[in-house]
């Protein structure tokens, strides 16, 4: 059964592998005394698979937990239970101290380029800046010179070395950004939004270096974006979270031709199409009301209160990823059933 | 009809019903910042009539939402400064109208929504009480009917509940339910023109697909006028009858929705949809548009677009390109213009 | 080829934060002014031989009280003090312990609070809430009163030649009832910064908290601590000045500014004002200069006012 997110490519070993990730955030009241009231239930149950020189697409809205997803996979936060694996290796209980040389291998590309580069120091600085933290990387003397090599890398003239981020646009210091978690040579980059604070005509320039850079240096990427056509553009398999969970996975094609969850076939066609002689011409789903509070999920399946075909069996019981399968791709869903929406991506 | 003849000719004195509904002609605006002219709109030349949506999209800097605000009169003045053009409302130069004019006409004539409606909303008052300031300042309208009014808009704009959330206070709502209760105060005083800025920007996407279905039907049930401004291509193609994009400040091609779409005939318009991930861009390199936008201080001279452009010759870097229409409805400002259009380029 | 450099736009807007600063200061008249004052200052606490060549503790009983009758010219140009000592000296000679007093308790100051500031914006927590605490119960003791209380444990000690030992008491004081508004400002700044992306960022690469802490958070912390500096220091220039007058504060025979209009409020009402007047006037134009240079700075340094 193709259970698992890479089990296409079996002939590598992953260089990174998720299993039943949980990340509970507690919510506590009271000054002196701190009480746990309740709990935000950010990412749930997670399994991922990511091999060399792939990328994993993850999709969905805001409160899905995909951002908590970027953050236990570099590291930034650990995990209430599950494991993270780095080439076997599991990190994800590691102390803050021991954790150390990990981080060299799965950096993180933010969204924001305004606030992910320290306005008071030059581009040589932040560039550098993984240099000075991990010295026995590359030797000193040897620093400028790398520094100049990751800029033309990216596509900047190494001369901006002494420039400051406020004298560069959106995308070029989303390059810089890119630049500076490339530096140490990891293995994996997480990506988070990377594109969407960035213009259209922007955007495509600064997929092709993600895509360039992972060519060349074999980089695996997790892909994490709302947009759903650069995130089909980019990515060999694609998640989809609603939640906190991973409602339904595969590759391209059987995410975007063939969606099984009632969510993924929602979200597809809610996407508008640049193309003005498909209106009215697709189907569309329109979900009612929001995606409700990660404090309080609904019980059994978290999408029953906006899906159209919930039935009580979808409040008592917590539906799998296997349980939709049946021999396509793995789906979360009792009434998985795939449905014809993907004109809307064609 | 009578009685929207009426109020109209009351707040906007010679008002002419033959004219279109709004003209917008060679608007330019420019900004004054230390001693320094930065043109943000450099002519920007469209029109809307009733029950019709125009979408006006470019990408940051293009002068979009400047465009939107000197329509509105809202725009920041210093540093800000209209030097040239013509806003008409049914053939009434709104930039001649004396304040006071200019406010009665905002609300009641034009409105906008924004992209941001947590800001745009005041966080001290109830929703209710904001919607319903609008009919007891411009209509006189007694507190008891302001709230009830304010209920039966925030029904209308589907704010399920409407009767026991009219007191509730921005913050308790959800962005798509803000961005309602903000289509909601627009509405309010009935205008015949609606201004969305980026109205789903900063949405999910099956929120942004609830807020655009509400605003289309809600244009149709008022034949309202819709300017869409926005830099999605997608949402112009589901929503849009005509289109007009900007760049650099200027209106560089104006077309209706199927011939912008299909036949292009500004180099810019033909490159930004080239540019979108598309089924069949999938693991290849995508076609993007070189370089970056450029600076309004120091445009480039000629085309502004043609050190960016596919097309571009020598004289598009001495030459300020004609409006050239290579069909009916259908202008771009670009000296290839009908070879774009007829994809000779 | 899609890919390449393109070109920087050519705008230098904002050079830096620090540079614009500077040039709006330069070009205001009264932060002119203000800056000669304390330079003058700062010169006659550091040489005070530029000043004058008499030595202010070569004094002769039969010329005590001698008032000014030439101005600036004579052997003793503002005359001499109760005890016959060339004023013009004493008063140079005083400036240097009022201004090493100020410039000491103000480095402390911002550097305890500075320190304290950043660990309790940064780990939060227990050691947030103990810094904060004690924060609120200094808050509430002025700055004047506590230094009393402190200084008052310290009576009847005899104050040397050594000038550490001159300012050490009241300076310990003062800083003891100093540091919390720099704390204050540091850690909102803190708690500003410490979330942004460039810091996740840093994290993500591995890079301890110290380095976080002084490397990426604090310089956004020294930009509002910067900013009232200026306007502390006239403050601290004026308790010190109270305390003196109180007599707990630098003890003669040290001289400092507040010494000197301790002891020139006896003789002031017997006529010789100018005892009174002089060190008077010298702190009221030094802490004004402060304070002109402080709220200059301040509107400089707020992008928000620009």
């Amino acid at each position: 059964m193709n259970a698992e997110l890479g089990q296409a490519d079996t002939g590598t070993d992953p260089v990174l592998e998720a299993k039943d990730l949980v990340k509970h955030f507690p919510i506590q009241r009271g000054i002196v005394v701190k009480r746990t009231v309740g709990h935000v239930q950010a990412v749930d149950g997670v399994d991922l698979k990511l091999h060399p020189g792939r990328t994993l697409g993850v999709v969905g809205e805001s409160g899905c937990g995909k951002s908590t997803l970027a953050k236990l996979l570099v590291g930034l936060e650990t995990p209430t239970s599950g494991s993270i694996k780095l080439e076997g290796r599991e990190i994800g209980n590691l102390s803050a101290r021991r954790m150390r040389p990990f981080r060299r291998d799965v950096q993180l590309v933010f969204q924001d380029p305004y606030t992910s580069l320290n306005p008071r120091l030059t581009v040589g600085d932040i560039v550098g800046e993984p240099f000075e933290i991990h010295p026995e990387a590359v030797p000193k003397r040897g620093r400028a010179g790398e520094v100049k090599e990751l800029l033309d890398m990216v596509g900047l003239s190494p001369d901006h070395i002494n420039r400051y981020p406020h004298q560069f646009s959106g995308g070029q210091r989303q390059r810089i950004g890119i630049a500076r978690a490339l530096a140490l040579r990891p293995k994996v980059l997480v990506c988070d939004e990377p594109v969407s604070a960035l213009d259209v005509s922007i955007q495509g320039q600064v997929i092709n270096l993600l895509q360039r850079l992972q060519d060349e240096l074999g980089l695996a990427y997790v892909f994490i974006a709302h947009d759903l056509s650069v995130v089909r553009h980019i990515a060999d398999e694609v998640a989809v979270m609603y939640l906190g969970k991973v409602v339904e996975r595969g590759t391209g094609p059987e995410i975007y031709d063939h969606p099984r969850h009632p969510y993924t076939q929602a979200l597809l066609s809610a996407v508008p199409v640049p193309d003005p002689d498909l209106r009215g011409h697709r189907e569309e789903i329109v979900l009612q009301g929001d995606v409700p509070s990660p404090i309080d999920p609904p019980s059994g399946c978290r999408f029953r209160t906006r899906c159209w075909k919930a039935t009580d069996r979808c409040a008592e019981e917590v539906p799998s990823l296997a349980v939709g399968d049946r021999g396509t791709h793995p789906t979360a869903c009792f009434y998985a059933e795939e449905r014809d929406v993907t004109h809307a991506v064609k | 009809m009578s009685e929207t003849v009426r109020v109209i000719g009351d707040t906007l004195p010679g008002a002419d019903f033959n004219a279109p509904l709004l003209e917008v002609d060679d608007l330019r605006v420019e900004f004054r910042v230390r001693g320094q002219r930065i043109p943000a709109v450099r002519g920007a030349s469209f029109t809307l009539e009733q029950g019709r949506t125009l979408a006006v999209v470019g990408e940051s800097g293009s002068g979009k939402s400047v465009t939107s605000q000197a329509i509105m009169g809202i725009l920041d003045t210093p540093p800000a400064t209209i030097t040239g053009g013509a806003v008409r409302l049914h053939g009434v130069d709104l930039l001649e109208q004396s304040e006071e004019t200019r406010r009665e006409v905002r609300g009641n004539h034009i409105a906008i929504v924004f992209q941001d409606a947590l800001s745009a909303l005041n966080p001290l008052w109830s929703v209710g009480f904001q919607i319903g300031e609008l009919f007891r300042v411009h209509r006189g309208t007694s507190r008891k009917d302001a709230k009830l009014k304010a209920v039966e808009l925030l029904d209308q704009v589907g704010i399920p509940d409407a009767k026991n959330r009219v007191g509730d206070y921005p913050h308790q709502f959800s962005g798509g339910m803000r961005q309602r209760v903000m289509i909601a105060m627009a509405l309010a005083l009935d205008p015949e023109v609606l201004i969305a800025d980026e109205p789903t920007t900063a949405l999910d996407v099956t929120v942004q697909a609830q807020i655009m279905r509400l605003l289309k039907r809600i244009q149709a049930e008022r034949n309202m006028g819709l300017i869409l401004i926005t830099h999605d291509l997608g949402v112009v193609a589901d929503v849009a009858d005509e289109v007009a994009v900007m760049y650099a400040g200027e209106v560089v091609e104006r077309a209706g929705i199927r011939d912008a779409f299909k036949r292009p005939a500004h180099p810019y318009t033909k490159a930004l949809l080239r540019a979108i991930p598309r089924v069949d861009t999938v693991g290849q390199e995508l076609e993007v548009i070189r370089g970056l936008p450029p600076n309004p201080a120091k445009l480039p001279g000629g085309c502004p677009f043609h050190p960016r452009c596919f097309a571009a010759e020598d004289k598009c870097a001495t030459e300020v390109p004609p409006w050239i229409e290579p069909a009916e409805f259908h202008g771009s400002r670009c000296h290839f213009a009908e070879e774009v259009y007829t994809d000779e380029r | 080829m899609s890919e390449l450099t393109a070109p920087v736009p050519t705008t230098e807007r904002q050079a830096s934060l620090w540079s614009d600063a500077f040039r709006t200061m330069r070009r205001r008249p009264d932060v002119i002014i203000a800056t000669l004052v304390l330079l003058l200052v700062f010169a006659m606490a550091a040489f005070p031989r530029l000043f004058t060549d008499k030595d202010p503790t070569q004094c002769l009983g039969r010329e005590a009280r001698l008032r000014p009758d030439t101005w600036f010219t004579g052997d003793h140009p503002l005359g001499t003090d109760a005890f016959g000592c060339d004023f013009a000296a004493t008063l140079v000679h005083g400036t240097r312990p009022t201004i090493a007093l100020a410039l000491s308790v103000i480095v402390a100051s911002v550097v305890i609070g500075l320190v304290l500031g950043i660990y309790a914006g940064y780990y939060g927590g227990w050691l947030d809430s103990v810094i904060s605490r004690a924060l609120d119960v200094f808050v509430v003791i002025p700055m004047l009163m506590g230094a009393i209380l402190i200084l008052s444990l310290f009576r009847g000690r005899v104050s040397t030649e050594s000038l550490v030992e001159t300012i050490a008491a009241p300076a310990i004081a003062l800083t003891l009832f100093g540091w919390m508004e720099f704390c204050r400002y540091t850690r909102a700044a803190t708690l500003e910064t410490k979330n942004l992306d460039y810091v996740i960022a840093a994290k993500c690469l591995g890079a301890s908290d110290r380095r976080i802490m002084f490397k990426h958070i604090l310089p956004n912390a020294i930009v509002p601590v910067t900013a009232v500096v200026p306007t502390t220091i006239g403050g601290i220039i004026v308790t010190e000045s109270a305390l003196a007058v109180l007599g707990i504060g630098v003890q003669p025979p040290a001289t400092s500014w507040g010494v000197l209009l301790s002891d020139g409020t006896e003789w002031a009402g017997g006529g010789y004002v100018y005892l009174f007047a002089w060190p008077l006037g010298l702190l009221i134009l030094t802490v004004f200069a402060f304070a002109t240079f402080g709220d200059a700075l301040r509107d400089a340094l707020d992008p928000k006012l620009r």
